[in-house]
């Protein structure tokens, strides 16, 4: 009885999965990848695996291998995921090649949309947008009688009507685990008051008033969060919200899917997404945009080189996206916006529109240092004016022994 | 022994040592003096990505370093000195507290925080380590014979664990509403955080340290109250001398030598402790002097990391681990010596 419930279960699995290899190709060519590891890039790579001797590595720590592993001679992978803001090192090791030739000659169906173009050489192959935009319990709102905030003056005041009311746990969730994260949020909010991160000279310029009021309203959105925001990370803000504890956060759009995910969910279709809030009137909304895509390595054959480009194209087809729709803000042709895509999508059509986040060296430096001096601002240890200071003399330690300052 | 013999034996692992020890202590110890930099460029760089519905494009002046023939980054390399050294101390800034007369700014500093906590953390557990260890080597020697093999499998089981999963597992147990705080929360009848605070996590931090390392220390006592000398129990209980008496006069004077060893191991190993920063994310609260060294060698997301500054982070966990173990090893070689 039991075995021949496995057989079955076992054939059912191995039809269903013929029945989804259809891909246009038979790869004979053995390729591998190392992306991220969210769930538009599992559709991805599953896509591309349909056609056969295809390995994908799909790891969150992949920023801190890729550059090492593509450095390599042969590199380690074929395939590279990136992102923005992780594509720099490779573009400056020279570890990645341009794809304008393989495009032309056997994926001419990929949009020009989708081409990263980097003095003129088409360099990565975009796949999706991200940003971080505001998700809220739209059930919560009407409660309070409140609409979706529009800037962080009115997520404080929906924050005190939500507490007041004592709907949720936490009216407020955020991605502040220190170091990267809460680095991150930072950008997002300064941003949002106008400042810049280093001037021309690369000098850093971040004490200022932008920098301090972008502190002081994060560290007033924190009184209404969980306690322990400073080791919160995405997946910890995800599961809040699924699990009912909090009312809105501003929260990655790769993350909206999820909320609607029977299996995990308990708020299935009562979270929607707006616009990320504005900080202050005249300024873009403060996030900053990312894009997602795939880089073809420089150390490896041309033949290797030609199939890693078929099985891009590949995943990257109408029907990948057909079937994994709310996994991603795709920029795939197909693709369908769901109810939790209008946040992202009101975000990047915002006017002025969102800065890309800025992928330089410097930027790096600069994210590093505040991932590891801010968290003394949020432990009470440092007033916001000295924080920023001590950023500051991180920055410029660190800048100096990168030969960046002189 | 021939020497020929002895040699062929103590070979291969002096060649290990030297390969796997002291050739990278000698390259990171060369590394802390220099500084390597690559060869940077400024050029204006166009940058085309996607937008709605078309793309965007920029222009902006982009540093980047410069690639030799060979498609490897151009390098120079010079001494630095002890710049590496200074960066990781900042004495100005320590002379600067000082000097304005609160001291406890010297805390805000990396390098110091991770002194101040990976000190305490070792200086803390060491004698609750081996006092945990004794009691526990006691109660199973004193155990009836039928239960000792469960209960020394059970007490080892804290050591056998993978250490991040060790601290992984008591991080789920206090984390948000984990089981140990909703109980905690249910006993007291209020709101706890463990997380939310430096010193809760430190505690938390020195319990699972002392919680790993005990059952080290129970081992290696254990097998030394196997040879305690049972006449000169017997006379001592004949003499009317006390449990406690016996325990202090004849037992641990019998284990110093292993209670001296296992202090030293103890030391060295606490001094180092890494797995408890990233097992419980503590880094905005309480960071140990490895983690920092981690830290430091962790390329950001633009492949910049500080090996200069991680190099003299690491000599400097060196130095200072060597200093802890001074007076034990001066002991060591005291007691060497007398016999």
């Amino acid at each position: 009885m039991n075995l021949k419930a496995i057989a079955l279960g076992l054939t059912v699995s191995l039809m269903s999965s013929g029945a989804y290899a259809a891909c246009a190709f038979e790869n004979d060519v053995p390729i591998s990848s190392l992306s991220a590891g969210f769930e538009a890039w599992k559709s991805v790579t599953d896509a591309m695996a349909e056609c056969g001797n295809f390995e994908a590595e799909l790891d969150q720590e992949f920023r801190t291998k890729q550059p090492a592993a593509f450095a390599a001679n042969p590199s380690l992978y074929d395939i590279g995921g990136v992102s923005n803001g992780t594509v720099t090192p490779l573009l400056n090791e020279g570890t990645i090649r341009p794809l304008d030739d393989l495009i032309a000659a056997h994926a001419p169906d990929i949009p020009d949309n989708l081409k990263i173009k980097i003095d003129g050489q088409t360099m990565a192959i975009a796949m999706m947008i991200n940003t971080q935009h505001m998700m809220y319990r739209k059930d919560v709102l009407d409660e309070v009688g409140l609409s979706a905030p529009t800037t962080w003056e009115e997520v404080l005041t929906a924050s005190a009507a939500i507490q007041e009311a004592d709907l949720v746990d936490y009216p407020l969730g955020a991605t502040m685990k220190s170091g990267w994260n809460l680095a991150q949020e930072f950008v997002n909010m300064y941003s949002g008051y106008g400042g810049a991160f280093y001037n021309d000279d690369s000098t850093p310029s971040v004490n200022n008033d932008a920098g301090v009021q972008a502190l002081e309203m994060m560290k007033a959105l924190t009184a209404y969060m969980d306690p322990e925001y400073l080791v919160s990370d995405s997946t910890y803000v995800q599961q809040q919200f699924q699990q009912g504890k909090i009312a809105m956060a501003n929260l990655w759009a790769s993350r909206g899917g999820a909320m609607d995910d029977e299996a995990e969910s308990q708020v299935v279709g009562k979270v929607y997404a707006a616009a990320a809030p504005y900080a202050t009137a005249g300024q873009p909304p403060a996030t900053t945009m990312w894009w997602d895509g795939m880089v073809i390595a420089k150390n490896i054959s041309d033949a290797e080189a030609e199939a890693a480009i078929k099985l891009i194209a590949e995943g990257l087809d109408t029907e990948m996206v057909t079937a994994a729709n709310d996994d991603a803000i795709w920029l795939v042709e197909g693709y369908k916006p769901s109810r939790l895509a209008e946040g992202a999508i009101a975000t990047v059509t915002a006017d002025p529109a969102p800065a890309s986040y800025p992928s330089t060296s410097q930027m790096g430096l600069m994210h590093t240092a505040l991932g590891n001096e801010l968290p003394a601002f949020f432990t009470g240890e440092r007033d916001a004016a000295a924080t920023l200071a001590a950023v500051e003399a991180a920055y410029i330690t660190s800048a100096k022994e990168a030969g960046i300052l002189n | 022994m021939k020497f020929k013999t002895f040699a062929a034996f103590v070979g291969p692992s002096i060649f290990l040592m030297l390969l796997f020890i002291a050739a990278p202590l000698a390259s990171v110890f060369v590394q802390s003096f220099q500084s390597t930099q690559p060869v940077l460029e400024r050029v204006e760089v166009e940058t085309c990505t996607p937008g709605f519905p078309t793309q965007t494009c920029t222009t902006e002046v982009k540093t980047r370093p410069l690639l030799d023939a060979s498609g490897k980054i151009q390098t120079t390399t010079e001494w630095v000195g002890l710049e590496s050294y200074a960066n990781v101390l900042q004495l100005d800034r320590v002379g600067q507290a000082l000097a304005d007369g609160a001291p406890g700014r010297i805390l805000t500093i990396d390098f110091w925080k991770a002194l101040r906590f990976t000190l305490t953390l070792t200086l803390v557990t060491l004698p609750l380590v081996i006092g945990l260890g004794l009691a526990l080597a006691l109660a199973v020697n004193n155990a009836t014979k039928r239960l000792r093999g469960q209960i020394i499998f059970v007490s080892l089981l804290p050591f056998i664990i993978t250490p991040v999963i060790g601290a992984l597992s008591i991080r789920w147990l206090f984390i948000g509403d984990g089981i140990m705080t909703a109980a905690l929360e249910g006993w007291l009848d209020r709101d706890i955080s463990m997380f939310a605070q430096g010193w809760t996590i430190e505690l938390l931090m020195n319990f699972y340290r002392v919680w790993h390392v005990a059952p080290f220390a129970f081992v290696i006592l254990y097998a030394g109250l196997q040879t305690v000398n049972q006449d000169t129990l017997e006379s001592a209980i004949i003499d009317g001398a006390s449990r406690f008496e016996r325990l202090r006069y004849v037992i641990v004077p019998h284990l110093m030598p292993l209670i001296v060893f296992i202090a030293l191991i103890h030391l060295m190993d606490c001094y180092r402790a890494f797995e408890e920063v990233v097992g419980f994310s503590s880094q905005a609260h309480r960071i140990t002097l490895q983690w920092l060294t981690f830290d430091l060698l962790t390329p950001d997301d633009s492949g910049n990391r500080s090996i200069s500054r991680a190099s003299a982070s690491a000599m400097l966990t060196m130095i200072g681990i060597v200093i802890l173990l001074v007076p034990l090893l001066r002991r060591t070689w005291r007691d060497h010596r007398g016999a």
